[in-house]
């Protein structure tokens, strides 16, 4: 029988790693995400299933914790949040030029600068377009309950193996604090030495006679070598956007409008669709649950039958630049946002949208 | 006697560790980061231990480390060697994880990585070349140069107004209560070799012992740098540097 618990976010971010056989967890307290960090120190995985949680110095430690971890073959993850991601950003840049996997959680206050405590959207750009320096890019997981807060350290692990690159969940402060029920999935074990020396033949654990020594670095000074390498980045995430966009519709087979919303303003503008609905519109939600890979593809789908689209985010406007160029000028692209940790209504986001389509 | 009757097994003296590679080393002539290599692979091949150890290259002119020592390594970003080696350590406690920092890595940008390894104690071996300056970059001030000392970025000489004084991290490393060996070595003799690679082995020994952290300096040349030739640059190192930073043990329990 499943068994069920109530948990924060933040709450199910722990004890799912923990039961998804991560190996180590490396972090730095900030609000609104101290809880993840302080749930696995509660629950001492390491008497359990052998799991490292340590306390790092500071964000730029623990994603550089990350690194060594992952070079050793080990499901690693960090969680933080908006200020603490920028300084994460130099060591996700070598570990994406490295070609190493982890899960880095991000649950997003408003900023920029220290911002507020309060929750916010304003880092899909650093999430979704670098944000460290250099051509790459990271898988990027958008959670709109505690339920896949849980699911997606799971699956972020088997997308951060399948790539060879950092998975970023990008929650926000409202998905990381409130409190749902959440559905515990099967045990997953660690991982043993021999299944990881057997299954990552790149993983630095210890030369041994029968190979070549395993060096993880993101340098090539040789340029047509170093181009070859992000040649090689470029192909896995065309293939990224070719077998791993992940997305959720809510009333989209009829819409003549719909919302482009993630995260908790998902979950609020389902609500936006259930009032236009009762008046007599036909407004849907599409929700992008991989906001990289983009859906760029569904978008362009539904665009014939739409006469407008909406984002709806709590920045000033970030993921609605990619729904532009999905829609490519085809038909008219609004924007409605909230910025300093203000979280809009559905009647706010519902008024918002009217005012846009009656024009 | 011909040649052919010299070289026989019985006459061998010395041969080069397998666990150096057959690279040719980027370094200068002069340079001490081959001497430290050399003295590191040996360490490696004479406790068997080239299956479990796992280095940690830094940026710098040591960069390379990985092309030169026969081992699995990671390179780390410019000061964070510490942070994967404490990661590495704890998730894999069997093995010996050491890093390479020169002072640019090790006492200006990675500082807080430095210390708070050494403060948790962490079993790892740290190897700390000080060369009083950036070699890869092309000459300029570390926090190691010393008083007047002239450099790219400091072409008149370090000046305490402007730059302070040369950070003594070693010192400060050994007030850390996780730290278990602190020493001080050089490579510009023999006997100065000698004594540098006993230091290495028991900082590796350490690490088995879980002991916490061994910190091994190594005053090292940068003739290049220092824009003197390699036998004077030995000279100007031992007249110069060594008072500043004197050689031997700073903490051993």
């Amino acid at each position: 029988m499943a068994e069920f618990i109530l948990m924060k976010g933040n709450e199910a971010i722990a004890i799912s790693a923990i039961r998804n056989g991560c190996d180590g967890y490396f972090g730095y307290p900030i609000t609104p995400q101290s809880e993840v960090m302080e749930t696995l120190m509660v629950e001492r995985p390491w008497e359990t299933t052998g799991m490292v949680v340590l306390q790092a110095e500071s964000e730029t430690s623990s994603i550089n914790m990350l690194y060594g971890g992952a070079s050793c073959g080990k499901k690693v993850l960090t969680s933080s949040s908006s200020p603490g991601l920028s300084l994460m950003c130099e060591g996700l840049s070598y570990l994406a030029g490295a070609e190493l996997p982890c899960v880095v959680v991000n649950v997003v206050r408003g900023g920029p600068g220290l911002g507020t405590i309060q929750p916010g959207q304003g880092d899909y750009f650093q999430a979704c377009k670098g944000g460290g320096h250099g051509d790459y890019k990271m898988v990027v997981l958008a959670p709109n309950s505690a339920q896949e807060m849980y699911d997606f350290v799971d699956l972020g692990f088997d997308l951060a193996f399948k790539y060879l690159t950092p998975v970023m969940i990008l929650a926000d402060g409202v998905v990381g604090q409130m409190m749902e029920k959440v559905e515990l999935r099967p045990v997953k074990p660690r991982w043993s030495d021999e299944e990881i020396k057997k299954n990552f033949k790149w993983a630095t654990t210890g030369k041994t006679p029968d190979r070549e020594q395993n060096v993880l670095t993101s340098l090539a000074l040789d340029a047509a070598v170093h181009e070859r390498l992000n040649h090689k980045l470029q192909s896995k995430y065309k293939q990224m956007e070719t077998e791993d966009v992940r997305f959720e519709s809510y009333m989209c087979e009829d819409a003549d409008h719909i919302i482009v919303a993630y995260g908790c303003m998902a979950r609020i503008c389902e609500n936006t669709v259930e009032l236009a609905r009762n008046e007599g519109i036909k407004l849907g939600l599409l929700r992008p649950i991989t906001l990289y890979p983009f859906p760029t593809i569904e978008i362009q789908r539904m665009v014939p039958q739409l006469k407008s689209i909406m984002s709806v985010e709590l920045s000033a406007g970030q993921m609605v630049e990619d729904v532009r160029l999905a829609v490519n000028g085809k038909i008219p692209v609004n924007f409605f946002g909230r910025l300093g940790g203000i979280v809009p209504s559905p009647h706010e986001v519902y008024e918002a949208f009217k005012k846009e389509i009656n024009k | 006697m011909e040649l052919k009757d010299i070289i026989k097994p019985e006459n061998k003296v010395y041969s080069k560790s397998p666990v150096l590679t057959n690279k040719v080393m980027h370094y200068c002539p002069g340079c001490s980061h081959g001497t430290v290599h050399k003295l590191i692979a040996e360490v490696i091949e004479e406790m068997g231990i080239q299956e479990k150890t796992i280095g940690i290259s830094p940026v710098g002119c040591s960069v390379f480390a990985y092309n030169y020592i026969d081992i699995d390594w990671q390179q780390a970003a410019h000061g964070r060697a510490p942070a994967l080696a404490t990661a590495t350590k704890r998730l894999c406690p069997d093995k010996y994880v050491f890093t390479y920092q020169g002072d640019g890595d090790l006492a200006s940008i990675g500082t807080a990585e430095i210390i708070h390894a050494c403060n948790r104690g962490e079993n790892i071996v740290v190897i700390f070349i000080n060369n009083a300056i950036y070699g890869m970059t092309g000459g300029q001030m570390a926090p190691t140069t010393l008083m007047g000392m002239k450099t790219s970025t400091s072409p008149y000489g370090r000046t305490e107004e402007l730059h302070g004084k040369p950070l003594k991290i070693t010192e400060l490393i050994a007030q850390l209560e996780g730290t278990c060996y602190v020493t001080r070595q050089s490579v510009q003799s023999a006997a100065a070799s000698r004594k540098t690679k006993r230091a290495i082995r028991k900082a590796f020994e350490n690490s088995a012992l879980n002991k916490g952290t061994s910190f091994v300096e190594v005053v090292s040349a940068c003739n290049s740098g220092w824009k003197l030739t390699p036998v004077k640059s030995n000279e100007w190192m031992v007249e110069n540097m060594f008072p500043s930073y004197p050689i031997g043990d700073l903490k051993d329990r």
